[in-house]
């Protein structure tokens, strides 16, 4: 990133403390090598936006190009907390694990990354030494589970809707009763759904909003925002239990913030 | 049973600050059972509000409306039971309620109070 890059960066920041631009910011500095003015960036974003996995992912960067492999253990750790699918952070876990010696966790971590992200051809060439140096072996007829949330939204299609904050279609589709395509119409339901539930948590003391879930008739509903500007709508027949529903939601929901990271 | 009976089985209930019986075409209060500090009139009318939005949601599928429809806070629950005649009955909670419990409560007043 060049200085003029940053300089902007900088400047649009200090306009606006509360824009994400913390996020390529910190990113640039750490690039640059600037990694104490990189850490203060990152660190200042996290506080800001304490529950978004991606400050912390940075900063445990951040922290492992300084050195410190065990703050950047903690702060994966955090974000792993937050999403528990993040491929970022379990390579990371991966890769300080692996350092340290600790060759078998060092193994679980990059096996999850490399189910998490079956295409990335250097995560398979790494798992692939990590498994020569610790002797492990494939069990013979064993098949990853697919773990991919979206990959699951593929599999059941029609049950899950992703749309942006002004009811704009990002992926998936619901079917109405008569099973004719439904998304357009639920996505423009959904606009403003966001801001009526910020609104509604804030001014009642419910503090930040984490979900909506609706029991119908016939199918039950959860309602997430996987960002600040997307919300996730994912349905299940009655049969399915509330509980169930809910973790489908979570995977649907990180999943979903990783394909809309990607996408950016 | 009178309405504020029924919204006292639900103020029994450890962790909720109030419970309240709205009108959803206008949000107006019909009947609480609030704890001091607790807004009845924003309530109210949020919860209309919240539960038109999502009644929009089911509509578009083809769907009746939700029996409920749960708002999940980081520090609070709303809970909202729509009922037949225009009402709607509204659970206010702190995080410390027994989600389950007040699931429970809140269908089973709605039945009683509906």
């Amino acid at each position: 990133m060049i200085p003029e890059t940053i300089q902007a960066l900088t400047a649009q920041l200090a306009r606006d403390p509360g824009s994400l631009v913390f996020l390529p910011l910190a990113e640039g500095l750490r690039r640059r090598g600037q990694l104490e003015s990189a850490l203060t960036v990152a660190a200042a974003g996290a506080a800001r936006y304490p529950e978004m996995a991606g400050a912390w992912d940075l900063i445990a960067r951040i922290q492992s190009d300084r050195g410190e492999g065990d703050l950047a253990f903690d702060a994966w750790t955090t974000v792993l907390r937050l999403d528990a699918d993040h491929i970022g952070a379990h390579k990371g876990l991966g890769f300080l694990c692996f350092r340290a010696g600790d060759h078998s966790r060092s193994l679980r971590y990059l096996q999850r990354a490399a189910e998490l992200a079956p295409d990335d051809q250097a995560l398979k060439s790494t798992l692939a030494r990590v498994r020569e140096i610790t002797g492990a072996r494939p069990v013979p007829g064993y098949a990853s589970p697919a773990t991919d949330p979206l990959r699951a939204m593929d599999s059941e299609p029609d049950q899950a809707l992703l749309v942006d904050r002004q009811g704009r279609l990002l992926a998936g589709d619901l079917r109405d009763a008569e099973g004719r395509s439904a998304g357009e119409a639920v996505a423009a339901a959904l606009t403003g759904v966001t801001r009526e539930a910020e609104r509604a948590a804030r001014l009642l003391g419910l503090g930040s909003w984490r979900r909506i879930s609706l029991e119908g008739g016939p199918a039950h509903f959860e309602l997430r925002t996987p960002t600040i500007d997307s919300v996730l709508l994912l349905t299940r027949g009655r049969h399915v239990p509330a509980g169930r529903l809910g973790m489908l939601a979570d995977r649907a929901t990180a999943a979903a913030r990783r394909w809309l990271e990607e996408l950016r | 049973m009178s309405l504020a009976e029924t919204l006292s089985e639900i103020t029994r209930i450890p962790g909720v600050h109030g419970a309240l019986v709205v009108s959803r075409d206008d949000g107006l209060v019909v009947a609480d059972a609030l704890m001091e500090g607790v807004e009845g009139d924003a309530v109210a009318a949020l919860a209309a509000s919240l539960a038109a939005r999502m009644r929009g949601v089911t509509t578009a599928l083809g769907q009746p409306e939700p029996v409920l429809l749960m708002l999940a806070g980081t520090d609070g629950t709303l809970l909202l039971a729509p009922g037949p005649s225009g009402l709607l009955l509204v659970a206010v909670a702190g995080s410390d309620v027994n989600v389950s419990e007040l699931r429970l409560g809140v269908l089973a007043a709605a039945g009683t109070a509906f």
